[in-house]
């Protein structure tokens, strides 16, 4: 399989993130019943109080669970353009989730349970026939869009359809049969999508097996719209969806508004729960520190999570009075920096590793916001993450699992042994003050080691495709980065960012920033591939294998894996948080 | 009974010689005699000099180098030991905040900033980078702006038609936004900027400076162009020419020489508008890169701290305010002195 991310990566989060809170048994998941969301569904409508601090429902759709309210999000800025087919945000993203479905979906409920794929919109995940080519979905029957229209699986063809025409991350529905001759200028995926309307059927054909369609499916990119939806960007008009929730209105400038669905009935309660709250506003343009005290104050429901939290405020966050409004959950991401593996010093394989042995992991956690904020890392898979095992040798000390301090005395004697002591490095980071604080300390770093170093600092929004763009290679030698997850897959990280395939010349979308290719290696990434539909085991073994040579290879320096912190209003109900969606806003109330 | 004519050289012969005096002498004494405006230049002068001794103080009092970041060190404080970057508490622990001030000299006497570095030392060596470039701008820029204020009224027609069109188009740009588009370029040229045999380092100071004073050129240009559109017709320059001068001598022996008072009226206040605007760019993070730090770098790395550690954005903010001030009022000062009019007002 061979993706091209686009260049709106999902990438740019913020700093902070908290320690799992245990959930209750009842609401980690299953146990959210389908008579509640139906109770609930029956008092929609009811109670919009507008006050994010009180929720308003009926006596009886209270003493059900807690269905009513309005939920307030507090967010800096807006997610930019809302079409589902091309936005690629985690801000629109926990939106979307509840607007809109897929074929499958990841389990709505909070923890690991919420990495696991349930169907959706289809009826089972199917097993693939003809050597892991073809897929057919039974579509579920008797479920409408926002707008009334009924779902049939022909829906499917102008959704995927859509995902060409409309400019954005086509790649992920790139092995569809028919794809390849796909543009903005227009697509006939009719042997790739085939639906048959009278059987509810849909069949998938793929030019290649493809191991991870199922949470591929299960993206935002191919959340279902209606057969009329336009071929072309819808621009700030989400397309009707299938969700407990509509889109009322969205205004960059402003606010989101989404408000329940009234064609909406659960049939799946572990896919798509009927929401809490009546409405969900999200708005904008509030300076973070004011979205804080706002939601402090009760003035509002959420800071969103990916707004970075300014220091002065984490101090007050530390208050026992907040204890029960802050959470702290680990990422599934990497903050780290490329190597160019493609120009001196560190096409050369010692000095990879002397830097990853000099690098101060302390000082880069400090910088994010300390231990509670970041955990150091070596290697290239996010702690709990399919296929992980903790493993880091660019450490002082004996252990080879956990990062300790840096090794300065076996930085130095690398140095001298690749022969590139003395040559100049430039370190290439974001403008902003983690990004520069950051390069700073890579630049102290490298210095401390023999090397020059100089930094380049660039505007996140030119920085990422600058660093990406071979046509950039000979400007940089170190590049500031983050990754962060798209669904729970080792190939997601492994492949993805350092895979043969993913470097693509001139583009401004090579995700491969370290330009690392080890045939070696990615024959390695290929069988674990192949192995994850027939030998499940046997992949998860390849890829703990690959992290663990991929570390050794050093194309990276991880720096740290970040943590995320979700600032909710007092008296705030049934916080749920997954890795992959991360808050489940329409599982929440306001007690 | 004396007739007029004698009366007349009587006086002339009663009457004390009256010396003759340099107009720049006669500028410096009014100039001298503004209280306010001296006071100005003396707090400038201070100001100076306290960051020219920044690395006196970085390494001889303070023992800090303010250009490496220093998250896991150590300070003194009341006579413990402490880091100069400090946990949070609570259960969660979130955050490291730095030190804040000490108010002793020779240990973090403004504290310590987000990567735990001296405050204080980096305030002084700030200051070197943004009066450099403040005042290493201004006077590009009023050369520049000179000369072809000088070309363009001297020669006027189409040649003062094109020359005033091209202004108009650099200062219709929103002066920010043209300086960030030209920053982002230059920073991307990472072997450094090529002009001829000099090759300039995109991260030298020489990148902003040059910006800023191309930015301000079509600003001083305008009442400098005016000035000469007023001399180059006056009857000393018909008499120059009839004399058979070169254009080159008329213009800079007869007509620079009654212009410049009009650039360095302008001078001081172009010294304090290319601070500010030094400032604002540095907090954008186009302005001066690092390793080099300025009032406005150290402004917007404190900007996270702004409530607890206040003094990493209020110190740099005071001395740009010190400084700005103190050039407005010198700049006042200098026009008033140069400025017949401005005669009675001062000398009275």
């Amino acid at each position: 399989m061979t993706r091209l991310p686009a260049t709106m990566l999902r990438r740019s989060r913020s700093r902070q993130r908290p320690p799992a809170r245990r959930l209750p048994r009842w609401q980690a998941g299953l146990a959210v019943p389908a008579v509640l969301a139906v109770l609930s569904l029956a008092v929609a409508g009811c109670g919009s109080s507008g006050k994010p601090s009180s929720s308003s429902s009926s006596p009886s759709a209270q003493a059900a669970g807690h269905p009513g309210g309005t939920w307030t999000i507090l967010a800096n800025s807006a997610f930019g353009v809302a079409d589902p087919a091309q936005n690629y945000t985690a801000e629109e993203w926990q939106l979307l989730i509840d607007t809109h479905d897929g074929l499958t979906g990841f389990a709505k409920v909070g923890g690991a349970e919420g990495n696991k794929i349930v169907p959706d919109l289809a009826t089972s995940i199917p097993k693939p026939t003809n050597g892991g080519k073809t897929y057919l979905f039974h579509i579920r029957r008797g479920i409408e869009f926002s707008n009334g229209q009924t779902l049939k699986p022909s829906d499917f063809v102008t959704t995927f359809e859509r995902q060409f025409t409309v400019p954005g991350p086509t790649s992920f529905y790139s092995d569809f049969v028919g794809a390849s001759k796909c543009s903005t200028k227009g697509c006939n995926l009719s042997k790739g999508v085939v639906a048959n309307n009278s059987a509810y059927t849909l069949t998938l054909n793929l030019t290649a097996p493809d191991p991870e369609l199922m949470d591929q499916l299960a993206l935002p990119f191919a959340f279902a719209v209606p057969a009329g939806t336009s071929p072309k960007l819808t621009g700030n008009n989400v397309p009707p969806g299938t969700g407990p929730y509509m889109w009322k209105s969205y205004n960059p400038n402003t606010e989101a508004v989404l408000v329940r669905n009234p064609h909406f009935h659960v049939w799946s309660a572990q896919a798509q729960p009927a929401g809490y709250p009546n409405e969900i506003v999200e708005k904008y343009g509030l300076q973070v520190s004011d979205e804080v005290t706002e939601v402090l104050n009760g003035g509002a429901n959420e800071v969103y999570d990916g707004d970075p939290i300014p220091s002065d405020q984490l101090g007050t966050l530390n208050s026992p009075k907040y204890a029960g409004q802050v959470h702290v959950n680990t990422l599934a991401a990497d903050y780290y920096y490329a190597l160019n593996t493609r120009r001196p010093p560190f096409n050369n394989l010692q000095a990879r590793q002397a830097i990853n042995y000099a690098a101060n992991r302390t000082a880069y956690v400090k910088i994010f916001g300390g231990p509670s904020l970041a955990v150091p890392t070596c290697q290239i898979l996010p702690p709990d993450f399919p296929s992980y095992s903790p493993y880091c040798p660019y450490t002082a000390g004996s252990s080879h699992t956990q990062w300790t301090a840096p090794d300065l005395a076996k930085a130095k004697q690398l140095v001298q042994q690749s022969g590139t002591a003395g040559m100049k490095v430039i370190v290439d980071a974001t403008t902003d003050q983690v990004g520069k604080a950051l390069a700073e300390q890579m630049v102290a770093d490298l210095n401390s080691i023999g090397y020059k170093a100089t930094i380049q600092l660039l505007s996140s929004s030119v920085q990422y495709p600058f660093i990406q763009n071979s046509s950039n290679s000979a400007k940089w030698n170190v590049a500031y980065s983050q990754w962060f997850q798209d669904y729970p897959a080792a190939s997601d990280f492994l492949n993805v960012l350092l895979g043969c395939g993913t470097i693509h010349p001139n583009s401004d979308a090579s995700p491969n920033i370290a330009a690392f290719c080890q045939k070696n290696i990615q024959s390695q990434i290929n069988q674990a591939e192949a192995d994850e539909a027939t030998n499940p085991s046997e992949a998860a073994r390849l890829w703990t294998q690959i992290d663990h040579e991929d570390t050794n290879a050093a194309p990276w320096v991880g720096m740290f894996n970040p943590k995320q912190i979700d600032v909710l209003s007092s008296g705030v109900h049934g916080y749920q948080w997954t890795s992959v969606w991360n808050i489940l806003i329409d599982r929440l109330w306001q007690g | 009974m004396a007739t007029l004519l004698e009366q007349v050289e009587v006086d002339t012969e009663l009457r004390p010689a009256i010396a003759g005096r340099n107009p720049w002498a006669l500028a410096a004494r009014r100039l001298w005699r503004n209280r306010i405006a001296m006071a100005s230049l003396v707090l400038f002068l201070l100001i100076v000099v306290l960051c020219l001794a920044a690395p006196l103080y970085a390494h001889d009092v303070a023992h800090v180098n303010p250009f490496v970041p220093n998250l896991n060190g150590h300070t003194v404080v009341g006579g413990k030991v402490v880091p100069v970057m400090q946990r949070g508490g609570g259960a969660l622990r979130l955050g490291e905040t730095p030190i804040g001030p000490t108010w002793d000299l020779s240990h973090y006497f403004l504290g310590a900033d987000s990567t735990g570095r001296d405050v204080a030392a980096l305030l002084l060596y700030g200051g070197r980078s943004s009066l450099l470039i403040g005042i290493g701008s201004a006077v590009l820029c009023s050369i520049a702006a000179t000369v072809v204020a000088l070309i363009a009224g001297f020669f006027g027609g189409t040649t003062d038609a094109l020359l005033s069109r091209l202004m108009d188009v650099i200062w219709a740009f929103p002066v920010y936004l043209l300086a960030i588009s030209i920053s982002t370029e230059l920073l991307t040229h990472t072997s450094g900027i090529q002009i001829g045999p000099l090759n300039v380092s995109a991260t030298s100071l020489w990148v902003p400076t040059v910006i800023i004073a191309f930015i301000y050129v079509p600003y001083v240009y305008r009442p400098v162009r005016g000035q000469v559109l007023s001399v180059v017709n006056k009857e000393f320059v018909e008499a120059a020419i009839s004399q058979g001068a070169s254009n080159l001598r008329l213009i800079f022996s007869e007509i620079l020489p009654n212009v410049v008072s009009t650039v360095i009226v302008l001078l001081p206040l172009m010294i304090a508008t290319t601070i500010l605007t030094e400032a604002a760019l540095s907090f954008l993070s186009i302005g001066v890169q690092p390793p080099n730090v300025s009032w406005g770098t150290i402004i917007q790395d404190g900007t996270d701290l702004v409530y607890s550690r206040p003094w990493v954005t209020i110190a740099p903010g005071l001395m740009i305010l010190l400084t700005v001030l103190s050039l407005n009022v010198l700049g006042d000062g200098v026009r008033d002195a140069l400025d017949p009019r401005a005669k009675l007002r001062v000398e009275g």
